[in-house]
């Protein structure tokens, strides 16, 4: 087979396609989206009948994945590290049920935050949970190591998380495809109290898992993914994980190193390799991309062994992603300069779009606070999350999904009333609907924006679960009918807009606004295709 | 044989379609390359970027090191500024449009990123929107800037032209002769500069 030219995340989706997937489960997140979208576009993975809808979060996607598992199908869920926050409790515990079926846990991290809250590192969540961690270090990798985590999450019954980062989940190169394999027929555990997690059986499960971890380590030697790479100069040694090794190769002639180098793929990192290279070498330098994780293992708590330099000890800044550079600071290696940029450059930050329906809602919801003092209102993650900026500088929060309406609801306990909750439709339903329960079982005093823009706005326009149901969703709450106003956020609906919110404003009780109008992203791209199946049925 | 580009711009101009160009012309020439893209966030209406790398040699990182970029291609005559940092002072050559996309109050004066681009010892400046409107569509500035940038890409002219035609086949002949133009048109003006 041609090499395709793929994207990490586009080789992820592919190898889990020619590993014999049966669903994929995820939640749109940067840089996690395109994996769901290739494997939605892909012809093959339609033919297979490869189920791909989006879920509702993350948990629920974590969730349907274990379920898929238990049936005996090989299940990918993927999301953005912060996702993971999201489905931690299911998958934490999908560590000790164990897989039956191949089940692959996918995080993209974000160092460096270019379309993120914090920049955690999803390596963490492996080691927490007890399960294999693999990370690619490039798009080839990306590809085979997607295929031998089903095969690893099937030889030991548990799951398995791949770590990439922005740069791997963004890049393109070419990928060379092997063959496809079947899918799994449909097979329960042979023991049907597997994922009961009775306490009884949890400390069994437990237990066993906890046996694995032998051989999880065991694996990780003779999977080829860690190797330690011989070389004659010992004054020092390094250990580079994922992506690094890359950074590290970038900076010598012929990409040869003259140092041996541990180049780590797969944890949890045996340690006679890591004791074979720490015996030979006078210092070690740890790259990893995200936290310190294996640097501060390496290193222990009181330090006594040999010089270890990383991020720890300010060879390498604490924040933000590698790139070579950082690399060559880090070991001394003169590097190019280029021109001093000029002062006239001003910051170009990104904006909503030109004619976007989140500005008139905002422009009315301001108008009708500028009665009240400022900083009352809560906001959540998705486009509107730059009204924070100028020209509007409408919110004042942005914390997790969903966590508009419930700060609200804390914020109006304390005295702020009213408080103001802001949220996109795909967002309420990702994490507000519980929310807004406990607001209309509390009776809190706080209106609740609804932005719906029917999409799922920041991450490309993905469908939202939440379409055509906003408003049977909120009355199924209990939201009083009387309080669920639906308005359009048009500037020549502006006056009118500002009555109703601020009409709202003054009820001592749960309102909801629906601001509705589509995203005119989404729009745009729906008249372009209506034109052109126009122009077609015309020919 | 290597290259490293960096291409610049903002959201939605279509950097990103000069790279895949690129790429296909690449691949048809048996190069390696490695291509890291913006999503997310950053696309709306903010500066994007791209690393495209070329080479006959396996690349091992998808980030351009700092200072050897061989070539800015940019959209944007302020985003062409902000990479300046990343290209090889010895070498580098920087190809830009000199149509600003303003969508920001403090804008700073054309007249000043102009002299801040021309200061470079090499540097390629169009006015790519102008021609693109002479062909029909502003929107085809983008492929008038990669025309531009042609000469120095060391990848066979006609295999861009081979490539443009395959990336746009789904949108019809009208598209990859509008483009093809566009491309014959960019090259043309940096010809002419000598």
């Amino acid at each position: 087979m041609q090499k395709l030219l793929l994207l990490g995340d586009e080789a992820i989706a592919q190898g889990a396609i020619d590993a014999g997937l049966s669903g994929v489960y995820a939640y749109p997140g940067t840089p996690s989206t395109e994996i769901t979208e290739y494997i939605q576009a892909s012809r093959e993975a339609k033919e297979r009948n490869i189920r791909s809808n989006w879920s509702a979060n993350e948990k629920t996607a974590m969730e349907s994945a274990i379920g898929m598992s238990y049936a005996g199908k090989k299940a990918l869920v993927c999301m953005k590290h912060v996702g993971l926050n999201v489905a931690a409790d299911a998958f934490v515990n999908a560590a000790i049920t164990g897989a039956n079926g191949g089940l692959v846990v996918l995080s993209a991290d974000d160092p460096s935050m270019h379309s993120s809250q914090n920049e955690q590192d999803s390596r963490f969540y492996g080691k927490f949970a007890m399960i294999p961690v693999l990370e690619p270090s490039n798009q080839q990798e990306a590809y085979d190591m997607t295929r031998y985590a089903f095969a690893l999450s099937e030889k030991f019954g548990t799951p398995v998380l791949i770590r990439v980062t922005t740069r791997l989940a963004h890049s393109r190169a070419g990928v060379q495809r092997v063959e496809v394999l079947d899918q799994n027929d449909l097979h329960l555990p042979s023991n049907l109290k597997q994922f009961v997690l009775l306490p009884s059986i949890a400390r069994k499960q437990y237990n066993q898992l906890l046996g694995k971890q032998a051989r999880f380590e065991a694996d990780a030697l003779t999977s080829g993914y860690n190797q330690l790479i011989e070389k004659d100069n010992h004054k020092l040694g390094i250990i580079a994980c994922g992506l690094a090794y890359n950074y590290l190769i970038e900076n010598f002639e012929d990409h040869q190193v003259p140092y041996p180098v541990l180049k780590v793929g797969q944890y949890p990192v045996p340690h006679d390799l890591v004791r074979k290279l720490y015996d030979q070498v006078d210092e070690i330098l740890v790259l990893e991309d995200g936290y310190p994780l294996f640097e501060e293992l390496l290193k222990g708590y009181l330090n006594n062994g040999k010089k270890i330099m990383g991020r720890l000890d300010g060879s390498i800044p604490m924040a933000g992603e590698l790139n070579p550079n950082i690399v060559a600071h880090a070991m001394g290696i003169p590097v190019n300069v280029g021109h001093q940029n000029p002062t006239v450059i001003q910051g170009r930050p990104p904006s909503l779009c030109d004619g976007c329906s989140h500005t008139d809602s905002f422009l009315a919801l301001n108008e009708a606070l500028r009665n009240f003092s400022s900083g009352r209102v809560f906001s959540d993650i998705g486009c509107y999350t730059l009204s924070a900026l100028k020209p509007l500088e409408s919110i004042n929060s942005c914390v997790d999904m969903g966590a508009s309406i419930t700060m609200a609801i804390g914020a109006a306990d304390a005295g702020l009333v009213p408080s103001v909750a802001s949220i996109g439709d795909s967002t309420f339903t990702h994490s507000g609907m519980t929310g807004l329960l406990d607001a209309v079982n509390n009776n809190s005093p706080i209106v609740v924006v609804i932005l719906d823009n029917s999409t799922t706005g920041m991450t490309g326009g993905q469908q939202s679960s939440a379409l055509g149901k906003i408003d049977t969703i909120c009355l199924g709450l209990g939201v009083h009918p009387d309080h669920i106003k639906i308005i359009t956020p048009l500037r020549r609906n502006h006056e009118e807009n500002v009555k109703v919110i601020t009409d709202e404003l003054n009820y001592q009780g749960v309102s909801v606004i629906i601001a509705r109008r589509e995203c005119i992203q989404t729009l745009g791209r729906r008249m372009k295709l209506k034109a052109m199946q126009k122009m077609e049925s015309n020919n | 044989m290597k290259k490293d580009i960096i291409l610049a711009g903002v959201g939605g101009q279509g950097i990103l379609t000069i790279a895949t160009v690129i790429g296909t012309a690449a691949l048809m020439e048996g190069l390696q390359l490695k291509q890291a893209e913006v999503h997310g966030m950053s696309q709306r209406g903010g500066d994007v970027q791209s690393h495209l790398r070329l080479s006959s040699k396996p690349i091992a990182s998808d980030l351009i090191p700092e200072g050897k970029a061989d070539l800015v291609i940019s959209v944007e005559p302020m985003e062409s500024l902000r990479y300046i940092i990343m290209m090889n002072k010895e070498t580098g050559w920087l190809i830009t449009s000199m149509n600003p996309f303003i969508n920001m109050s403090n804008y700073p004066s054309l007249e000043e990123l102009l002299a801040e681009i021309w200061n470079l010892p090499r540097n390629v400046t169009i006015d790519a929107e102008k021609v693109a409107k002479e062909l029909g569509t502003v929107k085809a500035a983008n492929i008038v800037v990669l025309g531009a940038a042609s000469p120095y890409l060391e990848i066979k002219f006609d295999n861009l032209e081979k490539a443009i035609e395959s990336i746009f086949a789904e949108k019809g002949n009208d598209m990859i002769q509008l483009n093809l133009k566009a491309l014959r048109a960019g090259r043309e003006l940096a010809d002419k500069r000598g």
